[in-house]
């Protein structure tokens, strides 16, 4: 019944959401057929644009793992925010300063990145163990912090004076993902995404740490009377998922940039938690949902170029799926007169 | 002389999400001036049936008329504008207020923008002596009794303009003496023209107090009748649909050497209120120590202290020759501490998992449920059944959030689950509190098949006769310290337990002493 209830939940979200920009971009365009058929079937029209679906998905699989980790523990850090964007600077820093033979130069930055991006995830869940402050207000500010700190360390040892704008120097080639197919930025940081995917779906699920975080998360009060020990797994989910977004933050440098020139902090860690949402915290659904994203963002990209309406639309229809999603009352009506009457047949 | 229908429901069906049918066409008549019980057992449907009549629950068909007029009430408010009160099980109070701010909160006497606090303190009073009602109006609610605090429970219905009172279970938290009293009362607001309707499943109360009774059983009624119509034989056939035999059939006491001991165990909390005082006891192989007292006089914090969830400020905890005093949660599980905690959705499972996840909580890191490393899923189902099936759990599938079950279903699985982990010491923090009769007789058969099984047993419990028929030897206490020891069970009654709880009556040092043995 909860299983069918869910789906069904699901399906008349994904369908108002889909009505609703469909609705509006009635009122507002000129074209709105060709607006329609790009935002909706778009990325399926080219090999390049459907494989683009899979690159952009990638940074979001990383950030709804990490996010999607941490909620289930039952915390709120938004840490993955400056655990990614320092992921990224430190791919720049030994993708320029540090010459390592191919092969061996990005598993030593995927290393690196995911070390540093876990010693950050940290901070917040030693600061709330041990003075009980509020993870979500520290992890917020300390995004400020790793985000102009990383502006230095770009400004001050790897920036390129010719560029004219905002960029480090080039990366060593040895210090990229390859393609796997030609012509797409279909990359390898795919498959190491979906490698995260199941190493954390293990972790959840088949392991001891994983039953004790889902026990913290869901009850901590059960997890303290069951003699688990939460602070624990309150520092060590935290330090997970900063790897996570540290190395998410390094695998789209490697294989999407050239440079470094993130001006602004990506909003990757907020895609996370839509993502989070979207995939119920399981890591094994987060694959699906950053792909859904992704496809309508890729989606209303090609609709702003090849018609007269924005890409903002998808905003719209983040915000709606979300709002229906969310909210618990959503349909819990029709749910309780199907048990009412299932129960008083039976 | 015909009596006039004050309140009345007509084929009323309430289901609560997740499809638990909890009213179905309940139908019943309350007559103006009477007090009429409202019996069956735990998980009739009686608190249910009080809450739609009080607008905290919507009915899911049928209808509710007050004065032959039909209602609906989309909350409490609407009911209270009818002349309904209620007085809840847990009362609705905020503790740091005084007895007068908590009376008219929600209702101020006005003094231009600010509320008239001397006029609160006047009305309350008044209040008081007009219903015999005896309240310190000026009083914090926190330093007060719970026999105080229900008092201030029913004022504050009769400020509000009730003339309709539902009281559930009032006598829940009363000693013997203070359900008297409260009797007396309630005959006096009887005598004035008040209406009341009493929930409770103790029958001898019913037959004291009450006119009138209407016996529910699985959410339906079994029909209402004058109280002298039915002896508590008959009612208790009507209430439960079968024989039901409470009484403990429990072989001679046959002891061996004491494992378990506390000695000048001391618990100060947050504030530097001393809750737990110099408390020593033993027991003994194959012993139930029962424990008795009013809720929140250190039985808890007894309980968290000697599980580790609490650290004692001063004394020791010896299980089986090992010190326990400083260790953590889970290393004196290990050393054969199992404990059924008192609150069963907060701190003995978690609501939203399943059931599988709930029942492996104590053994979820050793090797039994695990291949090359990981838990392994067969292995989780395999021992959830075992567990579920033994104890008689009644489940759809494992899969289901434990939060679905009846209260009876889920303390059975927490109990299967303590039990399985063969403990030397078996904590029970009110076992059977709140779950239908059915799961309360297996779960002290239970009790007693760990007794004979020579495990030490520390029973805690509210309820007097559940203390009585399955404690070997009691103690009692009253704010934080032990007050009574009764070596025999068979030496004492409710009422004497009563008058040590409410502190009237001591032991000396040297018989509280007997209860500690080296």
């Amino acid at each position: 019944m909860n299983k069918k209830f869910t789906s069904v939940r699901l399906v008349c979200a994904f369908g108002i959401a889909i009505a609703i920009s469909i609705a509006i971009i009635f009122s507002i365009s000129e074209e709105p057929g060709t607006a329609i058929f790009n935002l909706f079937l778009g990325p399926l029209q080219s090999k390049r644009h459907f494989f683009d679906v899979f690159a952009s998905s990638v940074p979001l699989i990383f950030t709804g793992l990490a996010l999607g980790l941490v909620f289930k523990s039952g915390n709120f850090s938004m840490i993955a925010d400056a655990a990614l964007y320092t992921g990224g600077v430190v791919t720049a820093a030994i993708a320029i300063k540090l010459a390592l033979p191919a092969g061996v130069h990005p598993i030593v930055i995927l290393i690196v990145a995911g070390v540093v991006g876990g010693i950050i995830g940290s901070i917040p869940a030693f600061l709330k163990v041990y003075f009980h402050t509020n993870e979500l207000v520290t992890s917020l500010m300390l995004n400020y912090v790793f985000f102009y700190l990383g502006i230095f360390i770009v400004n001050k040892f790897l920036i390129d004076r010719q560029a004219g704008t905002f960029a480090s120097l080039r990366y060593q080639n040895t210090a990229t993902l390859p393609t796997l197919l030609r012509g797409t930025k279909f990359h390898v940081g795919f498959l190491i995404a979906i490698v995260v995917v199941i190493l954390l779906y293990i972790l959840v699920y088949k392991t001891k740490f994983g039953y004790e975080i889902r026990i913290s998360g869901s009850n901590p009060e059960f997890a303290k009377y069951s003699g688990i020990n939460t602070k624990k797994v309150i520092i060590l989910t935290q330090v997970i998922a900063g790897a996570v977004a540290g190395i998410g933050g390094s695998v789209e440098q490697m294989a999407m940039y050239p440079r470094f020139n993130w001006q602004d902090s990506p909003s990757y860690a907020w895609d996370g938690v839509i993502i989070a949402i979207l995939s119920g915290n399981n890591p094994k659904l987060v694959p699906f949902a950053a792909f859904f994203l992704a496809y309508i963002r890729v989606g209303a990209d090609l609709m702003s170029r090849r018609s007269d309406v924005q890409n903002e639309l998808v905003s719209i229809i983040q915000a709606v799926l979300i709002l229906f999603i969310t909210a618990e009352r959503f349909m819990a009506g029709w749910k309780q007169r199907q048990e009412a009457k299932k129960a008083l047949e039976g | 002389m015909e009596q006039r229908i004050i309140l009345e429901t007509k084929n009323i069906t309430k289901v609560y999400p997740g499809g638990v049918v909890a009213n179905h066409n309940v139908n019943i008549q309350i007559q103006k001036g009477e007090i009429h019980a409202l019996v069956g057992e735990n998980g009739a449907g009686k608190s249910t049936l009080m809450k739609m009549l009080f607008g905290m629950l919507t009915p899911t068909s049928g209808q509710i008329l007050v004065d032959g007029q039909e209602v609906h009430f989309t909350s409490s408010s609407d009911a209270i504008a009818k002349g309904l009160g209620m007085v809840h099980q847990h009362f609705m109070q905020v503790p740091s207020m005084t007895v007068a701010d908590n009376l008219i909160l929600g209702a101020e006497p006005k003094h231009g923008l600010s509320v008239d606090r001397k006029k609160a303190v006047e009305i309350t009073e008044e209040l008081s002596k007009k219903y015999n009602l005896k309240v310190d109006a000026r009083e914090k609610v926190e330093d007060i009794s719970l026999a105080m605090r229900q008092k201030l429970e029913i004022l504050k219905a009769l400020y509000r303009g009730a003339h309709i009172l539902i009281l559930d279970e009032p006598t829940a938290v009363l000693t013997p003496q203070e359900t008297e009293e409260l009797f007396e009362q309630l005959k006096l607001l009887r005598e004035k023209g008040h209406t009341i309707i009493f929930i409770s499943h103790k029958l001898n109360e019913v037959k004291e107090l009450c006119n009138r009774m209407t016996i529910l059983r699985d959410g339906q009624t079994m029909g209402s009748y004058d109280i002298a119509e039915l002896d508590e034989n008959e009612i208790s056939r009507l209430m439960v649909g079968r024989e039901v035999s409470l009484d403990i059939q429990k072989e001679e006491a046959d002891f061996g050497k004491a494992i378990f001991s506390v000695k000048d165990l001391v618990y100060v909390d947050q504030f530097g209120k001393t809750k737990v005082d110099h408390v020593s006891f033993s027991i003994r192989e194959g012993q139930i120590l029962g424990v008795a007292g009013i809720d929140g006089n250190g039985q808890s914090e007894l309980v968290e202290l000697i599980v580790g969830s609490l650290k004692q400020a001063n004394g020791t905890i010896t299980l089986k020759g090992n010190d326990l005093s400083k260790e953590s949660v889970l290393k004196r599980q290990e050393a054969g501490i199992s404990h059924v905690s008192e609150d069963r959705m907060k701190y003995g499972s978690a609501p939203k998992l399943s059931l599988e996840d709930n029942a492996i909580s104590k053994i979820y890191y050793t090797n039994q449920l695990k291949t090359r490393g990981f838990l392994d899923k067969k292995k989780i189902a395999a021992f959830t059944k075992k567990i579920l099936d033994g104890f008689l759990v009644k489940y759809d599938n494992p899969k289901q959030a434990i939060s679905e079950l009846s209260g009876g279903n889920v303390q059975k699985l927490i109990v299967g689950r303590e039990y399985d982990y063969d403990p030397d010491l078996m904590i029970m923090n009110q076992p059977t509190r709140g779950i239908d009769v059915g799961a309360i007789e297996f779960i002290r058969k239970k009790i007693i098949d760990m007794r004979q099984r020579k495990k030490a047993i520390l029973l805690v419990s509210a309820d007097l006769g559940e203390i009585l028929s399955l404690s070997d030897s009691v103690l009692v206490m009253n704010e934080g310290r032990i007050v009574g020891y009764i070596e025999d069970v068979k030496h004492t009654t409710e009422k004497e337990l009563g008058l040590y709880m409410l502190g009237v009556k001591e032991d000396s040092k040297e018989q509280i002493g007997g209860a500690y043995c080296e």
